[in-house]
């Protein structure tokens, strides 16, 4: 099937009767989005191609200031979109890094979306491998594909998605290359045909690896099915006080319950 | 039942309970360094990825043009030449490209369509005073608003929008880093000074890329500096009028552009000074340090560019005049025509006004003006025009009590002002005092919704008031101790 479709892939008729453009309509979503990445990557370039939105974009740092929201028809299901602000990192107490973990964390997103800009990888791996921590439900969305060519970079986007355990897509947003790729992506993960394993941070040295192990245990115990203990433990330990508080109100609790349920429908 | 879950709920507590004092106890083991450690290994890890994944093409390194034009548009010596020069020919571009535009949806709004809509209303037998109140008070501000606005902004958006694409916004609040710096300010508050020169509103509401509340509330506060969108048509129409007109004829658009270019200047001087002041007084405190990458310059993309900036900013602070235009049509065309004694409540404004309005080297006329325009300043000249012919009782020139109009001829408006008392002081301290007053009442309004204050709302507004009638007064007994006159 896969193999037949990909001779029209590029036909605008094709790619209408599989993605339809909702604007700001997030009704009755059936899946949630979250767009993170470092600043200037073209997230919102990303969004509108998406939504069919004009959300304004603009080649400086920190351009959307508001958390911005779209919806898209793809294969039938309904998504919402939510463009999260840029950020380097999600560790230091920001108010961006704060909204950006927040949502990631709290929001309960089916598939976080990651745009790394391609000419600066290694940079931007510092945000995706904290993200990779948290959820494991992930695209990577290698933007600016066309600009690392014009740089002479050549990015082996296989190995990377071996490395990092979750589906990488090449992608040129502003000229809408690779946004079919992108969301057969997306519906893959969202649809559980893609189980992502994401790439773990080597924990340092062995008093950590100890402590650590002995905190998931309990978490696990008190959090059953919960997917990101391990960095729960980290944030604990260097006493995150969001995090201190969702655990002390069972917040997290409910958060995997409400994605099991989501999960039945 | 009600029992059991109770005991669920405190066994959950207890085991998150025990949870966290775990991590504490298990904290202090580790030490302090583990947010370092960890930062190192993701660092790690990324250098690691990165290494094996990304290979640099080994071909002749080809020439660089984003280092090349950085250190063009950064350098101490060509970054601020070349800032000038931009902003100089972006408004030139926006100037003289919006002439032809105006005039013509002028002619088409006003001279066509006007007299169309009078008629109608005779025939369809409206009464008279409700005629004059929609058709010469709403429709006429509504339409002055739209063919003085549309074409600056159509031009003026999206050219500021394309220099923000291809990336050169970075390169200005790089500039000015440090003048801001000095100020007590953020740096980033050179992109929302410049944001304020489209339109205040959209600048205030762009100061949420800067983190600290103290920083935001000074870029806000003196964002009223950015001599905007409305403003524009004033000074240009003022400065070609009484200084270009100073010197040989050849020369007047070069003296009058200058004039225009010193007051926007001006209007940076006093963002720095009063930055600086805030940051000493009432808003105490270091600059905080922020990093801001130079982005890569992209080609914009200009189909789309258009687009967007036509649709998000144009029309949208187009709209917003013509909401406010519309009722501030209603009340010039009725402050002319409702009568107190033999006077219109206008005229008697005007007179009360007058006496304060010279001693500032204005006019009551102004000064009323300024009232009735608090809406928006687009209409200040307009209702200046109006308000002038009202207290002459010039028959010869307008369209009749509170009808809103434009002059063609700029010997017409000469004839007009000189007939109204109007002196060269008069004209600077317009200029000055359209530089420095209350923003209008929409940004005053989106200075609230961003700040929740009154106070800081209050202070935004008072302060640029009071600092614009101190220089004007300052400015005009100066004036008339050096020239005797004025």
């Amino acid at each position: 099937m896969a193999n037949k479709l990909s001779n029209c892939e590029t036909c605008p008729v094709h790619q209408s009767a599989y993605l339809k453009k909702l604007g700001v309509n997030t009704d009755n979503w059936d899946y949630v989005l979250a767009l993170a990445g470092n600043p200037n990557t073209g997230k919102s370039t990303v969004f509108n191609a998406l939504t069919g939105l004009r959300q304004h974009t603009g080649n400086w740092p920190g351009k959307t200031v508001t958390r911005a929201e779209g919806g898209f028809l793809y294969q039938e299901k309904r998504y919402k979109l939510v463009d999260l602000p840029g950020t380097y990192s999600l560790l230091s107490t920001s108010t961006d890094e704060e909204v950006a973990r927040n949502f990631i964390l709290f929001g309960k997103p089916d598939v976080t979306v990651i745009v790394m800009d391609a000419t600066r990888i290694e940079r931007n791996l510092n945000l995706t491998l904290q993200i990779l921590e948290i959820t494991d439900r992930i695209v990577v969305c290698l933007n600016l594909i066309d600009e690392a060519h014009r740089h002479q970079l050549s990015i082996d986007e296989r190995k990377l998605s071996k490395e990092l355990g979750v589906p990488v897509i090449p992608t040129s947003a502003r000229r809408s290359e690779g946004i079919q790729e992108l969301l057969k992506a997306i519906h893959e993960v969202a649809n559980g045909l893609y189980i992502c394993k994401p790439h773990r941070i080597a924990s340092g040295s062995k008093p950590l690896r100890r402590a650590v192990s002995h905190l998931v245990e309990k978490i696990e115990n008190r959090f059953k099915g919960i997917s990101n203990a391990r960095w729960i433990a980290l944030r604990l330990l260097e006493g995150d006080p969001r995090i201190i508080e969702a655990v002390k109100d069972g917040e997290l609790d409910k958060l995997e319950q409400n994605l099991k349920s989501i999960e039945a429908v | 039942m009600k029992n059991h879950t109770e005991s669920i709920k405190q066994q959950e507590q207890k085991i998150s309970d025990d949870i966290l004092d775990t991590a504490n106890s298990l904290r202090w083991e580790l030490g302090e360094n583990l947010h370092d450690s960890l930062l190192e290994s993701i660092y790690q890890d990324a250098a690691k990825i990165s290494e094996k994944v990304v290979t640099k093409v080994d071909a002749k390194p080809r020439y660089d043009w984003d280092k090349t034009l950085d250190r063009l548009l950064t350098s101490r010596w060509t970054g601020f030449p070349i800032m000038l020069l931009m902003l100089t020919a972006v408004f030139w571009i926006t100037i003289s490209g919006a002439n032809v535009p105006s005039a013509l949806l002028a002619s088409l709004l006003i001279e066509i369509i006007h007299p169309i809509l009078k008629d109608a209303a005779l025939t369809i037998g409206l009464p008279l005073w409700l005629n004059g109140l929609m058709i010469d008070g709403v429709y006429l501000s509504m339409a002055w608003v739209i063919s003085v606005m549309l074409p600056p902004m159509a031009i003026f958006f999206p050219l500021f929008t394309l220099l923000e694409d291809f990336g050169y916004l970075p390169r200005v609040a790089f500039n000015l880093d440090s003048f801001f710096k000095k100020a007590g300010a953020h740096g980033k508050q050179a992109l929302t000074m410049a944001m304020g020169y489209g339109c205040n509103a959209a600048g205030i509401i762009a100061t949420r890329v800067i983190d600290s509340p103290r920083e935001r509330l000074i870029a806000i506060i003196t964002n009223n500096f950015s001599l905007c969108n409305g403003r524009w048509p004033t000074q240009i129409l003022i400065a070609s009028l009484f200084i270009g007109s100073l010197v040989p004829a050849a020369l007047g658009g070069l003296v009058s552009a200058g004039a225009v270019v010193f007051v926007a200047l001006l209007g940076v001087a006093l963002t720095f000074i009063t930055s600086w002041f805030l940051s000493r007084t009432i808003l105490k405190g270091e600059a905080s340090a922020f990093s801001l990458e130079l982005p890569p310059y992209r080609p914009p993309k200009i189909l789309q560019t258009l687009y967007t900036s036509l649709i998000d900013r144009t029309i949208f602070v187009l709209w917003r005049a013509i909401i406010f235009a519309v009722p501030a049509g209603a009340v010039i065309w009725l402050s002319a025509n409702l009568m107190i004694g033999d006077m219109s409540i206008g005229e008697h404004i005007i007179n009360f006004l007058g006496p304060f309005g010279l001693l500032l080297g204005l006019n009551g006329v102004i000064l009323f003006a300024y009232i009735i325009a608090i809406p928006a300043n687009e209409i200040v000249i307009p209702t200046i025009l109006m308000l002038t012919v009202m207290t002459l009782n010039v028959s010869s020139v307008g369209e009749g009590a509170g009808v809103i109009f434009e002059l063609d001829d700029y010997r017409t408006y000469t004839e007009l002002f000189s007939a109204g008392g109007w002196t060269l002081l008069t004209a600077i301290n317009l200029m000055l005092f359209s530089l420095i007053h209350n923003p209008c009442s929409t940004t005053i309004y989106t200075i609230y919704k961003e700040t929740k204050s009154i106070k800081w709302t209050a202070i935004s507004t008072f302060l640029p008031i009071m600092m614009g009638l101190t220089i004007c007064f300052f400015i005009a007994q100066l004036w008339r101790l050096f020239f005797g006159t004025g």
